[in-house]
């Protein structure tokens, strides 16, 4: 299945590039003055945070771009090594902060997957459904934002107002609209409150004429179709060498999501498309992501279908997860467990576990290292925005300056996933 | 198009490299080699060019620091599966489309001067993921094209990521109070 899914792509594997090419300097054209250096950035609104990209410019077209990342590096790795397993989810949050469930959840199955702690059939449903309500609401920054760079200040507005009813049933959820903390090892904070699904099912009557209205609006549009037609083309075996991945990655026309190719969290269990582009342009990966809404609301219209109101939410497992409040009036087991949870944490072996996500901007990785105790030797996070951005330079060399804004806005970066 | 069916990757990688691989573990269905620093390159091509392997695809390249005493000769010995030459590790994450698998190969590196061979020729996907280690680890990575910080400033003194590298809490520094500080850091002397 793994090798119909993937193609012959998968088997050209190498990779003939000039290493002079990755020195990060700009030609001697710039030294002579015969082509112009450009700052864009840190502070330029369309660059989706604080990106600086030089840029070598003959004429309009572009003959180097650097990146320059670190702006807004906020040592997260660090932290988390001086904090308890479960006190660490909160920091995941603010890394991808447009999709913060991805990065709970890479971070708690790398968790979960070195004690072996299990997780209840209904939570993982719970976490499918929060998750890919989180890929539509990270989409839609995404649509919003490709779109008001390149002009269409309409789309925008909209995809933010759908936006909002998601962070609303954020909010339901966990108390906040954004930086939820949600997940936590083993399976979620709370049960699921009332009316969650009353909003959920008006969510999924509500957006697909949404979809249709987005489509109507650019698909056959001929100024978008100019501007993104043969764009940015990121052919398969390159993307695949520059570590490029998820939607980007399938907009060349390579099927490889981690939904399918390795299910975490039931999603073998759902039925569900990998739509697919053909040239890897800039058109072809926003038609992949738009067809990506449509599978995604099917994910969470199946488990929201199979979800009862109330049941179990997280493992029972008290040497790793805290007892319920309510639990504490009652027995002395639950106050040690509790005592000791909050304060010094569960240990953890001093082994090494890796696991991956599919975030809605690609493969999100976590390398957990544990030291036998209750905090982490280390905490690695591959994130997607990293790799695309710097494969940059790959994506953009020789074309115009203008095309340059459609592809950063057509690769979805987050300068807080990038930097961490 | 006829493919190769999979092979086992340890005893591929054994039988190639004989005593360069240095030790195997599996915890949790993940897979372990330990190779010899000097080899890494050589191991990373076998294992992404031969049939029946095919790990096209770099995950990720992160590093560990064993800093103050989980490694060397104090902790060998201790437990088999603790495999812990030297102070520094650095994990390479490689994923075969193909065949749907992934494989952790990790190489150690010494305390004093950690150099690691870089495996950019191979996937320029490791150029900015070494560059991070190099600045954050403070691992240099032998033959990188780019050697500059990517995430810290270029003045930066140390490697934040270290284990002995103290962990925040500090003065917000000014001008007015930079002398106190620095005379408060002993990293920034060095």
């Amino acid at each position: 299945m793994a090798i119909e899914q993937v193609g012959d792509q998968a088997v050209k594997a190498t990779w003939e590039g000039d290493l002079n090419q990755l020195k990060g300097l700009v030609t001697e054209r710039a030294i002579t003055g015969e082509t112009m250096l450009l700052n864009m950035g840190p502070h330029h609104p369309s660059t989706h945070g604080v990106l600086r990209l030089l840029l070598e410019l003959d004429g309009e077209e572009l003959v180097t771009v650097l990146p320059d990342v670190g702006f807004l590096h906020t040592g997260i790795e660090k932290n988390i090594e001086d904090k308890t397993y479960e006190k660490g989810v909160p920091l995941t949050d603010r890394m991808d902060y447009l999709s913060p469930m991805s990065n709970n959840m890479v971070f708690c199955m790398a968790i979960e997957k070195m004690i072996g702690l299990d997780v209840p059939e209904r939570a993982q449903t719970i976490r499918v459904v929060l998750l890919e309500l989180s890929r539509i609401a990270s989409h839609m920054v995404w649509l919003g934002t490709q779109a008001l760079d390149m002009g269409a200040m309409s789309v925008f507005l909209y995809c933010f107002r759908e936006r909002e009813k998601i962070l609303r049933i954020f909010e339901m959820v966990s108390g906040q609209r954004m930086m939820g903390s949600y997940f936590r090892p083993g399976g979620v904070w709370r049960d699921l409150p009332d009316g969650f699904h009353d909003a959920v099912n008006e969510f999924i009557d509500y957006f697909p004429p949404k979809v249709d209205d987005y489509e109507a609006l650019l698909v056959k549009n001929p100024i978008w179709i100019d501007r993104t037609h043969g764009v940015g083309v990121i052919e398969p075996d390159l993307g695949l060498a520059w570590g490029v991945s998820g939607p980007s990655l399938r907009g060349s026309g390579v099927n490889w999501d981690i939904r399918k190719s390795s299910p975490y969290s039931g999603y073998e269990t759902f039925d569900f498309d990998v739509p697919l582009g053909e040239h890897g342009d800039v058109y072809d990966r926003f038609m992949v992501r738009l067809a990506e809404l449509r599978q995604s609301l099917s994910i969470i219209k199946q488990g929201i279908d199979r979800l009862e109101p109330t049941g179990p939410f997280r493992s029972e497992n008290r040497k790793f997860v805290p007892p319920p409040r309510s639990a504490l009036g009652q027995s002395m087991e639950a106050v040690i467990h509790h005592f000791k949870l909050w304060t010094q944490g569960f240990d953890a072996p001093d082994e090494e576990v890796f696991a991956a996500v599919e975030s809605p901007r690609g493969e999100i990785s976590c390398y957990l290292h544990g030291t036998g105790e209750t905090r982490p030797r280390r905490v690695h996070f591959k994130t997607p925005s990293f790799m695309h951005i710097a494969a940059m330079p790959m994506i953009a060399e020789g074309h115009m300056i203008a095309d340059l804004i459609a592809i950063i806005g057509s690769v979805d970066i987050v300068l807080g996933d990038c930097d961490r | 198009m006829q493919i190769a069916p999979p092979i086992d990757p340890v005893e591929a990688v054994e039988e190639q490299f004989g005593d360069d691989v240095l030790h195997v573990k599996t915890f949790r269905d993940e897979t372990t080699i330990v190779v010899t620093t000097e080899r890494i390159v050589e191991v990373i091509q076998f294992l992404r060019s031969t049939p029946g392997l095919i790990y096209n695809y770099l995950s990720d390249i992160s590093s560990v620091d064993y800093y103050p005493n989980d490694y060397g000769d104090a902790y060998d010995g201790q437990d088999e599966r603790n495999y812990r030459p030297e102070r520094f590790g650095v994990a390479y994450h490689i994923y075969s489309m193909l065949y749907n698998r992934r494989l952790r190969v990790k190489v150690f590196a010494m305390e004093e001067d950690p150099v690691v061979p870089t495996i950019v020729g191979l996937w320029p996907a490791a150029n900015w993921l070494e560059r991070e280690i190099a600045d954050l680890m403070g691992i240099q990575f032998d033959g990188h094209p780019d050697k500059r910080r990517l995430m810290m400033p270029e003045d930066w003194d140390g490697h934040p990521l270290r284990r002995d590298y103290p962990m925040g809490k500090e003065t917000v520094q000014f001008s007015f109070n930079v002398e106190e500080i620095i005379s408060h850091k002993p990293l920034a002397k060095d």
